[in-house]
């Protein structure tokens, strides 16, 4: 199963992973970073591995694997 | 050195900088001084890794240069007066990213668009800074086709030395006269540049070279290095010339083809028993000021004559500082002083 | 399992000073992929503008000089003259390139310089607070022109691409967006190109990226996507406005 790993005191909560990632599969998390952002997360399942969040992170914060 | 031959002072200028190894010049054309982007046109595409650009405007020029010395290469831009206020932006840049560079800016009439007749009206401009912040330029003012030629090769090496911006100041008519020069040999061995010149990461960590230090701490640490260098160059890099002054009570100060006529007004004294003498500066910043203090005792008094409305006389003031009195005659607008209206002003003050 | 994305070699671990959502880390991240890809790395010597790239070198593990306002294209002509053999990647926004550097960027577009410029365009001045660009929207409202840039007073957006594409001598001019899945792509694709044509000696190439600025657009990131693909690009049409086979003699007889 593809999954994706999102470093969690990188991400600035920004969001546009979650608003291209065509399974719908990365949501907004309720809780906080380091740096008092609330990161993005993978919900656990569901992803095909299409990079498309990792393409569009301005943070370089995701990593595929397949 | 080379067989003596007849040249313009611009062509000099040109001439020596390729003989120092400069192979990259980045200029616009602008009279007085058109005869150097001329010059390295028909010259620099015949050396092997040499081009002359012609830049869009003087402040393209400027920056072209600053690209070009920090890969390590050795590169020059020359321009006139209101050329040289344009470049200012690019020369306060490279001033504070600490890269070599060689600017000729053969001087004419001012303010505004002018005229294209020698003044030496730019001197504020070019020892003060001119550009914003703190720091300095080397300012070498030469007075003969010679002097041209040998301090603009001379000019390389000190930018080299201490990592900054040197500029050479010459009255218009100095780039346009023909005198005979000799010309120093073609330089092969150049200041090991590896540390800082920009060359790709092959061999070592990522260099950086750049102005921005937002912190104003470390803004302040890097002035004062800055000045640290500077204090080293007015320690070293003082040059002066003088002619007659071991007995003279009258010292008059003048640079730049000036200073020549102030020459034959000296002979002129003597010959009617007045002991006078020039104490001629050659390196504006950093300025002899030991040199004049140490005619203070001997002087009645001293005599700047300049081609401006009196700049280099404030810093001889300075020097000076009210011991002995300080005269100023000038000439400005392109207006050159005759040797017979200079005589007759320092004779005002016996 | 294999890992198939992963943060490239030529950016550095330092998180980016950038807002939330910028474009400029998006960029960032595929030049660095593609000068790993091509095998430029270490050849290339990036120049940041003035903007908020002009900490650019914060985070690029490559040979790096700030250049003032508008001037990277002409820094850019200085280095490559000096060392033909480095990669020069010129990197602006829209303030830096369409305003105070247009004399810069036209000229050496028209002497088909032998360099990348990567042009960043999101319609404002970024770094100084979201002031009106010489690229902004006409009733696009900004920090200046808070009642919607007026064309009467203000004029209308510079469109860099269409002016340097009618020049002879660039090889290479495309005008891409971050705002789906295929523009990043494209956008990517471009970048590459341009690259790999200056690695060959091919001339001067540019590739406009339309990008966000959510924090002075004052949209969220998914918003300000949502703007790039909805209105930016109507004003910014994609797409590449020069692509030839360029030789020696086009690029000197210009």
């Amino acid at each position: 199963m593809p999954k994706i790993e999102i470093e969690k005191n990188v991400c600035k909560g920004c969001g546009l992973c979650v608003r291209i990632c065509p399974k719908n599969v990365i949501v907004i998390s309720k809780g906080l970073n380091d740096k008092s952002y609330h990161p993005a997360e993978y919900i656990g399942e569901g992803c095909i591995g299409c990079k498309s969040c990792a393409l569009t992170c301005p943070d370089s914060a995701i990593e595929v694997y397949k | 050195m080379s067989e003596k031959v007849l040249m313009k002072g611009n062509e000099a200028v040109a001439e020596s900088a390729i003989r120092a190894g400069c192979k990259l010049y980045f200029g616009y054309p602008i009279t007085p001084q058109s005869e150097i982007p001329e010059y390295m046109s028909r010259k620099l595409p015949q050396i092997p890794g040499g081009a002359y650009i012609q830049a869009e405007t003087e402040v393209s020029a400027i920056n072209m240069v600053y690209g070009a010395t920090s890969a390590g290469a050795r590169a020059m831009t020359t321009s006139s007066s209101p050329g040289i206020s344009l470049m200012m932006e690019g020369i306060s840049y490279i001033a504070c990213a600490e890269v070599p560079c060689v600017i000729v800016n053969v001087m004419r009439g001012g303010p505004g668009l002018g005229n294209i007749s020698p003044e030496q009206a730019d001197y504020f401009q070019v020892v003060k800074g001119g550009g914003h912040g703190n720091y300095r330029l080397v300012v070498l003012a030469p007075s003969s086709v010679q002097e041209m030629a040998d301090l603009t090769y001379d000019a390389f090496d000190i930018a080299d030395k201490y990592r900054m911006p040197v500029m050479l100041v010459a009255e218009g008519n100095l780039g346009q006269m023909m005198e005979p020069v000799k010309f120093k040999e073609l330089k092969t061995e150049f200041t090991d540049k590896s540390e800082w010149a920009l060359t790709g990461t092959r061999n070592h960590e990522p260099k950086i070279i750049t102005s921005i230090l937002l912190d104003p701490e470390t803004m302040e640490k890097h002035i004062h290095k800055l000045y640290e260098k500077y204090a080293l160059i007015e320690e070293n890099e003082v040059r002066f010339e003088e002619y007659l002054t071991d007995d003279a009570e009258i010292i008059i100060i003048a640079y730049g083809l000036i200073s020549r006529v102030a020459r034959s007004v000296v002979d002129k004294l003597r010959d009617e028993g007045i002991r006078a003498g020039i104490l001629r500066p050659i390196s504006l910043w950093p300025f002899p000021n030991e040199a004049i203090k140490s005619k203070i005792e001997q002087a009645e008094f001293f005599f700047v004559c300049e081609m401006s409305m009196g700049q280099m006389v404030e810093d001889v003031r300075l020097a000076v500082n009210g011991a002995k009195p300080v005269h100023f005659f000038g000439r400005c607008g392109g207006v050159v002083p005759t040797p017979v209206e200079m005589f007759d002003n320092v004779k005002k003050y016996l | 399992m294999e890992k198939i994305f992963k943060k490239p070699k030529g950016l550095n671990d330092k998180t980016m000073h950038y807002c939330p959502g910028c474009g400029h880390g998006i960029v960032h991240k595929m030049i660095a992929q593609t000068l790993e890809e091509l095998d430029l790395l270490e050849r290339t010597i990036f120049i940041s503008p003035v903007g908020c790239a002009v900490f650019a070198y914060w985070y690029f593990n490559t040979d790096h000089i700030q250049a003032a306002h508008g001037r990277a294209p002409a820094v850019a002509t200085g280095l490559k003259r000096a060392n033909p053999e480095l990669i020069i990647v010129s990197y602006q926004g829209d303030g830096d390139l369409a305003s105070a550097g247009t004399a810069e960027i036209v000229h050496a577009a028209a002497r088909g310089e032998n360099i990348s410029v990567i042009f960043i365009n999101n319609a404002v001045y970024g770094m100084t607070g979201g002031q009106m660009a010489p690229t902004t929207l006409v009733g696009q409202k900004t920090s200046t022109s808070p009642f919607g840039r007026d064309p009467n007073f203000a004029g209308h957006p510079l469109k860099v691409c269409e002016m340097l594409a009618t020049t002879k001598a660039p090889r290479y001019i495309e005008r891409t967006s971050l705002d789906s899945v295929a523009n990043l792509n494209k956008t990517k694709k471009a970048i590459k190109k341009s690259f790999d044509l200056q690695a060959r000696g091919e001339g001067f190439s540019l590739v406009e990226i339309l990008s966000p600025c959510p924090t002075n657009w004052g949209m969220s990131p998914p918003e300000a996507m949502d703007w790039i693909a909805e209105t930016l690009s109507k004003e910014y049409p994609l797409g590449v406005f020069r692509d030839e086979r360029a030789d020696t003699e086009v690029r000197n007889d210009s």
